[in-house]
């Protein structure tokens, strides 16, 4: 598990650099409280769109950083994670209902503004942000004890008004109420709730008293994403605000000769013109008119940048893994089990790059003032876009003031190490500062050509696993080798996270592999590149789960085992993959035969389980393979442990959509580069999963007290192995290139 | 001067608006009418789906020019039918939204659906439904939603 911590150094440069956020930062949850009081200076960011009612209002109950309740009895949880799909506008206040003993449908959500004293991420340490499928992890106790203090404070200001024994006082359902009848909504209460002194400690409710936990309820955010209300960066529209389209170099890192903007100033709404590190940015008065500026641009662009292709990426990667890397785990001396094994397979896999194509292509509000600097946007890295834009700009970070609205999408992409796409709409602005021209907002907007060939890509890997079994067909000796491209390397995650030149991010799944293997090695080479890559949804288990799931099977095979049974007896000392691999394979039917298709169809079921970010998913995939090598996935059945399930539902959605979202990358998805420049561009040659290929999905939960992990991302590694399974099983080919070419 | 209808309210465009600007950019930029989303631009994701006389159409690729004198346009914010109505009311119930940037298109096209078929087959489903991308991949959701909205029409 990644611990995903950054290091704050990375951003110190001249000493302007303000260190009051990280001194500030809370500690993970010790004894008593840890809630953050509400700053006025973080208050003063609660503008804009995203914002909720009765957020910064005469007679508002703010009892910490985390809840407002106000006079029309609404509860507003501030979400210190980004909602771009995964539920936190439901989960957070899910916490806090849970403690508060709200009504499920006063409670409100809104996006917290970028402090990371008062929001950072506990399983980061000093950063405010969101990825690692952290969220609900991080903020179990803390929202918890949120809820906890400001209902203590309510029947505290209850008790004083009717003059009796707090402990007398009873909450439920949003209603405060004492056996003599009398009885105060929150909103009633809110500014007398105010005056009372914060508690110090709280206890928080013994599990099986929960009434929302574990159970249904509705998401805070379904209605607005239903009737085209929510607000999305692309929506944001600010007075005289002007839209910039920028035009970028075909290749990553080639630089700007010179360029003609004669023809585009007479594009009618065009404003300005204006050269950027990144390009050149076209500034208009509408969308249309800024692309239509941009696309008479004439360019000249120089002979600098990279020049790769995917094909000798690959045909160099092949040859890296033939040799041992930097060892990332060694267990035994898997070289010797393996040249004395009864029977030795060995297989190589690749993997290309991977787009995250959201929906939303990426954007970007700015307004740039001397006096700061504003950013509207789905904000997923506050601590590192306004440590790095405060860095660009010469501002102090705390004038970097950034408003959160929905992402539509993310998959990692808004978690920038570089804060690139951030810094390319606050480089247009400080040209137009230049130019004489402060302060006009601007809003960025990437085309889906933009957003497509930006780089930022999962990255390219190779790996090649070699093995060998013993006369029993149990396997003795395992090694695995893995090349690509370091995630974190020069970012500010480097000096924590890549450790000792193994970047966490580049073995992880491979390195923690759970079967009980005697002699298991695993080796790293970190290739550099000159293309941008990034996490993406699932990060190293995207290449390491699909490695390492598909040859356990090939090898099960090998062995003449059932590939259940075969992964069932290595994992005695993990009791979670078991469980959850008991549960996927039971809800499947996996003891009785698959039921056969047409005529002339063939038809294969297969296995993977995996654990990525504390949480262990089991899937069986169910296809049909037809006789012109033509594959639908029918069916997958997907059990999850993720400790507590705190929102069942939108646990079983993340599997659902984790699902789909696996399904592109290993039927279709790739990224190519040729001669350095990005030969795909938007859905109709960088296509992504329809309706129509979705399989049936059936998600079970595997019961849990344990603490809550993650579920953003855990499903999406494992639907590409086990759908690769299945059609070994149906077609006896194995699969080791993504995406999956059967014909 | 050209006039339209959008959300039954008349529209009158100045000349000075250029007849090569996508419906889905006059939507945006010059209504404010933002429930209407940019996707790709290129009609292959679905997320700008409007009306026109109630044809579901991409309005990415629709130049003004290209609009008939007198068009009813329906965007989301103007989407008032009992199909609407049954179908937002099932996404609502289903929670079928993540991150819901596609889902202004996704509604448009069901309700469209179902305005023209009462009882849509998975197949009818497919089919009405495979230009809208949802990369959130919500497509279970949708399907049973869809479902649901049929139902609860009677």
């Amino acid at each position: 598990m990644n611990p995903f911590r950054i290091d704050p150094e990375h951003f110190k440069t001249t000493g302007t650099v303000s260190r009051r956020v990280f001194l500030q930062s809370t500690t993970a949850m010790g004894a008593g409280l840890t809630l953050g009081l509400w700053l006025d200076d973080a208050a003063a960011q609660m503008s804009g769109p995203g914002r909720a009612e009765g957020a910064n209002v005469a007679g508002t109950f703010a009892p910490n950083a985390f809840l407002r309740i106000a006079r029309d009895n609404t509860v507003t949880v501030l979400c210190k994670h980004l909602e771009m799909g995964q539920g936190v506008f439901t989960g957070l206040p899910t916490l806090v209902a849970e403690e508060l003993d709200a009504a499920w449908p006063q409670m409100r959500a809104a996006g917290a503004p970028a402090n990371a004293a008062l929001y950072n991420n506990l399983a980061f340490g000093p950063m405010q942000g969101t990825g690692g499928s952290t969220a609900m992890a991080n903020s179990y106790e803390q929202y918890r004890q949120a809820g906890a203090a400001a209902r203590a404070m309510l029947v505290a200001a209850a008790a004083e008004q009717w003059k009796v024994p707090a402990a007398s006082i009873a909450v439920k359902a949003g209603v405060v109420s004492h056996a003599s009848g009398k009885k105060a909504s929150f909103g009633e209460l809110a500014e007398a709730a105010g005056k009372q002194p914060v508690p110090t400690t709280v206890t928080l409710k013994d599990p099986k008293d929960f009434v929302f936990i574990g159970k249904h309820v509705q998401r805070t955010d379904s209605v607005a994403k239903t009737n085209g209300t929510a607000t999305f960066t692309q929506d944001v529209k600010l007075p005289d605000m002007l839209t910039a389209v920028v035009a970028h170099a075909p290749r990553f890192g080639q630089g700007l000769k010179s360029f003609d903007g004669a023809a585009v100033t007479s594009v009618p709404g065009v404003r300005f013109v204006v050269e950027i590190p990144t390009g050149v940015a076209v500034v208009a008065t509408t969308f249309w008119a800024a692309k239509k500026g941009r696309d008479a641009l004439k360019l000249e662009w120089d002979d600098t940048g990279y020049k790769g292709s995917s094909a000798d990426i690959i045909a160099d990667y092949r040859k890296l893994v033939a040799t041992p890397g930097k060892s990332a785990r060694n267990d035994g001396d898997a070289g010797k089990a393996i040249a004395g094994a009864a029977k030795k397979l060995e297989a190589t896999f690749e993997f290309p790059f991977l787009a995250h194509a959201a929906m939303e292509p990426l954007n970007c509000v700015v307004k740039l003032t001397p006096e700061g600097c504003d950013i509207w946007n789905g904000e997923q890295f506050q601590t590192v876009d306004q440590m790095t834009i405060a860095k660009y700009t010469g501002l102090k970070p705390e004038q970097v003031r950034l408003n959160q609205v929905f992402a539509g999408g993310s998959f990692g992409r808004r978690a920038s190490t570089t804060s690139d796409y951030l810094i390319e709409a606050v480089s247009i602005a400080v040209a137009l500062n230049k130019a004489g021209k402060p302060g006009i907002p601007v809003k960025m907007v990437w085309t889906r050509e933009d957003d497509m060939r930006a780089g930022y890509y999962r990255p390219i890997y190779v790996h090649a696993i070699t093995a060998g079994l013993d006369a029993n067909g149990n396997i003795d000796g395992w090694l695995h080798r893995i090349a690509g491209q370091s995630i974190l390397t020069g970012s500010a995650f480097e000096s924590v996270m890549v450790k000792d030149g193994i970047d966490l991010t580049s073995v992880e799944g491979a390195s923690t592999l759970p079967y009980a293997i005697p002699h298991l090695a695993v080796d790293l080479h970190t290739t550099r590149i000159g293309v941008p890559v990034l996490w993406w949804r699932s990060v190293g288990s995207t290449h390491t789960a699909f490695s390492t799931e598909t040859f356990i099977d090939e090898l099960a095979s090998a062995a003449g085992k059932d590939p259940v049974a075969f992964r069932r007896a290595m994992l005695a000392k993990h009791p979670r993959h078991l469980a959850a691999l008991e549960l996927a394979v039971d809800k499947a039917g996996w003891s009785k035969p698959l039921g056969a298709g047409k005529a002339g169809d063939k038809r294969g079921r297969g296995v993977a389980v995996h654990e990525s970010f504390g949480t262990v998913v089991a899937q069986v995939a169910e296809v049909t393979v037809d006789k012109n090598g033509k594959y639908t996935v029918d069916r997958v059945v997907c059990a999850v442990d993720c400790g507590t399930a705190i929102n069942p539902d939108v646990i079983r959605a993340q599997m659902e959509g984790g699902i789909g979202f696996g399904l592109s990358a290993a039927m279709m998805g790739r990224i190519t580069l040729k001669d350095g420049v990005v030969e795909e561009s938007n859905f109709h040659n960088y296509p992504v999963l329809r309706i129509n290929e979705m399989p049936a999905i059936d998600v079970h939960i595997v019961p849990s007290t344990a603490k809550p992990s993650g579920v953003g991302e855990p499903a999406v590694p494992v639907i590409g192995p086990a759908l690769a399974n299945a059609l070994a099983m149906a077609t006896g080919k194995r699969i080791r290139t993504l995406p999956i070419a059967l014909v | 001067m050209p006039t339209y209808f959008i959300n039954k309210e008349r529209v009158d465009f100045a000349a000075s608006v250029p007849g090569d600007t996508p419906l889905l950019w006059i939507l945006r930029d010059n209504l404010n009418l933002t429930g209407t989303k940019f996707g790709c631009g290129m009609a292959l994701c679905g997320a700008c789906t409007v009306y026109l006389d109630g044809a579901p159409t991409r309005s990415c690729v629709t130049p003004l020019s290209s609009l008939k004198q007198g068009v009813e346009i329906t965007t989301i914010e103007g989407l008032k039918s009992k199909e609407g109505a049954a179908v937002q009311a099932a996404w609502a119930r289903l929670d079928v939204p993540q991150c819901g940037y596609c889902q202004s298109g996704q509604v448009m096209a069901a309700t469209a659906l179902l305005a023209k078929k009462k009882r849509p087959t998975d197949a009818d489903i497919d089919a009405a439904m495979a230009g809208i991308i949802c990369r959130c991949a919500t497509y279970v959701r949708i399907r049973a939603a869809i479902k649901e909205a049929s139902k609860a029409l009677g």
